[in-house]
């Protein structure tokens, strides 16, 4: 076993986190599927307590105190959001459901404004579904055409083909910042530019990403950005799209209904300004209070040293993997995240992961929503590690030792 | 590793690494494909039908261990039964997989396929046993439509 030569003192972190203390079939749990979701700290789920416990109103309607708390604690969420991505307003900041619904809405409005028939969206080949199927529902109801930019063996973005792709006809690119099928870190700044010389927007699909490494969309010059709050240490249902100024501006509203609107008769209605405009009915208040408080934590942590701690964990799980026989990693790109994608040679993933589980190791086992990334390998399934600021060597060490379990198991 | 060994029985493991009639019939009469879009397993099942009885039965596809191993101790089991009998047997196996309470008898009259009851602990495989299963109820009954387990 390893000890972290940086400063970053994990048991104190891991106290934080009250899951991290079950156990799992009588074993304490190794918690390794973050990038499904994350785990929450104590300062989340008391902020949702206390949201609900002296807070709790409707937000933007009421006279009475009670519901002045309750707008006053989204809208602070949304100031902390603004902060966390370094937006220049915060009305670029949109509260909708997760990165999936980000990229529906910019798909269900900017994008049926934008491609027309012989209109072109630019993808990559490692894209979740969530960012794939929107923009295929897109094309075929638009007849545009998908264009999909090829990875090479180790999962990494081919940029040459990327940047050869963007044409007179490409109308958005939708591109990830992290992989979650391999943990490739794809280089957005250098493909925005690309993007912008011809005029055409970004969305970049931050789900895996915001948890992990700084995101300053200023910097980035993307478009738009979008991130999941579960992934973030904060609640499930709420999430974040960022959109700029002049571009949301631009768009139709996603859903009618109320909050969304400045008058209504049956004649005519008059939208609401940003970001109210695309928050159509009673928002997820208590989820925004709760990603909010993530966020917080996450900052008082600092992202730099929660991405180098990460990264110190993921070169030292990656050595362990690979001196394993019959262990071969998917995803091998130089700029990574902490992932771990990997195959056992003659053992599917499912089995190896109802071997971990029972030995208190909570893995993936599937084709994580990425089957084009599958299919582009050749295989039917990888298991997944995936790894967070509160995992620590000892558990790497037992996820080896888990693995040790699946070689006995099937010889 | 009492429940590993419970649900990884050394018979599941032989049929997962030596599946039995793991190929493609040149005289089937009824043929159907399964799919489990959670974990991706496939399997075809053939089967060779005369007068009601199965002369012959064979599978192919990919899967896990307990898929595979299911699928190969399914066509042991089915060859030379007539289809009642083999709905039967399918009945009985996936009421020892799904209801509590039903070890004993039905098991017992499981003969062999009883070494699946341990998959009954583990809830997300259980589909992983039954999809060559009710691969097999579709090949039977002359289905197209590809079987899936959702």
């Amino acid at each position: 076993m390893k000890v972290s030569g940086s400063s970053w003192d994990v048991e104190r972190i891991r106290k934080d986190f009250p899951i991290l203390h079950e156990e799992v079939h009588g074993k304490p749990l190794v918690y390794l599927d973050n990038a499904a979701t994350s785990q929450k700290p104590h300062v989340v789920i008391e902020a949702l307590v206390d949201y609900y416990a002296k807070r709790n109103s409707n937000v933007h309607r009421g006279l009475h105190l009670l519901s002045e708390r309750a707008t006053e604690a989204y809208e602070e969420a949304r100031a902390r959001i603004q902060r966390f991505l370094n937006a220049a307003h915060s009305r670029e900041i949109i509260f909708v459901r997760g990165a999936t619904e980000g990229i529906n809405l910019v798909a269900q409005t900017y994008g049926r404004r934008a491609v027309g028939a012989g209109d072109e969206v630019v993808i990559t080949a490692l894209e979740h579904h969530s960012n794939i199927v929107p923009w295929q529902m897109l094309c075929e109801e638009k007849h545009g055409t998908l264009r999909v930019v090829p990875i090479n063996d180790a999962g990494k973005v081919d940029v040459e083909a990327y940047e050869a792709m963007l044409g007179e006809r490409t109308r958005l690119v939708a591109i990830a910042h992290v992989s979650n099928a391999l943990g490739t870190i794809l280089p957005v700044q250098r493909m925005i530019e690309a993007a912008h010389q011809r005029d055409i927007p970004v969305l970049v699909d931050g789900a895996q990403a915001a948890p992990h490494l700084r995101v300053d969309v200023q910097a980035l010059g993307c478009d738009f950005y979008t991130f999941s709050g579960h992934k973030t240490y904060g609640p499930t249902g709420i999430g974040v799209l960022y959109g700029k100024t002049a571009l949301l501006e631009q768009m139709p509203p996603f859903h009618g209904g109320g909050d969304m609107i400045k008058s209504v008769s049956f004649e005519k209605t008059v939208y609401n300004d940003l970001p109210y405009k695309f928050e159509a009915g009673t928002p997820h208040v208590a989820g925004a209070v709760g990603l909010g408080a993530a966020l917080g934590y996450l900052e008082d942590l600092r992202l730099d040293r929660i991405a180098a701690y990460e990264h110190e964990l993921l070169v030292y799980a990656t050595d362990r993997l690979s001196a394993l026989p019959g262990v071969r990693l998917i995803g091998t790109a130089r700029d990574k995240a902490a992932v771990l994608s990997f195959v056992v040679e003659g053992v599917h993933a499912h089995d190896v992961g109802t071997i971990l589980d029972l030995e208190g190791i909570a893995v993936r086992a599937g084709h994580h929503c990425a089957m084009p990334v599958m299919t582009r390998f050749d295989i039917a399934a990888t298991t997944r590690a995936s790894l967070a600021l509160y995992n620590t060597y000892e558990e790497i060490d037992r996820l080896i030792d888990g693995l040790g379990k699946v070689r006995e198991v099937f010889g | 590793m009492s429940d590993l060994r419970e649900l990884y029985q050394q018979v599941i493991l032989d049929h997962n690494r030596k599946p039995r009639n793991f190929r493609t019939l040149t005289s089937a009469t009824g043929r159907a494909e399964g799919y489990n879009p959670l974990c991706g397993d496939r399997v075809t099942v053939e089967v060779a039908l005369e007068d009601g009885v199965i002369r012959d039965i064979g599978f192919q596809g990919s899967g896990c261990a307990i898929s595979k191993a299911s699928a190969s101790m399914m066509t042991a089991a089915l060859k030379g039964k007539t289809v009642s009998a083999a709905e039967e047997t399918f009945g009985r196996f996936r009421t020892m997989l799904t209801e509590n309470g039903s070890d004993g008898e039905v098991a017992g009259r499981l003969d062999k396929l009883a070494v699946f009851a341990g998959v009954r602990e583990f809830p997300s495989r259980i589909k992983c046993a039954t999809l060559p299963w009710h691969t097999v109820h579709a090949a039977l009954a002359g289905k197209t439509e590809p079987v899936t387990t959702e």
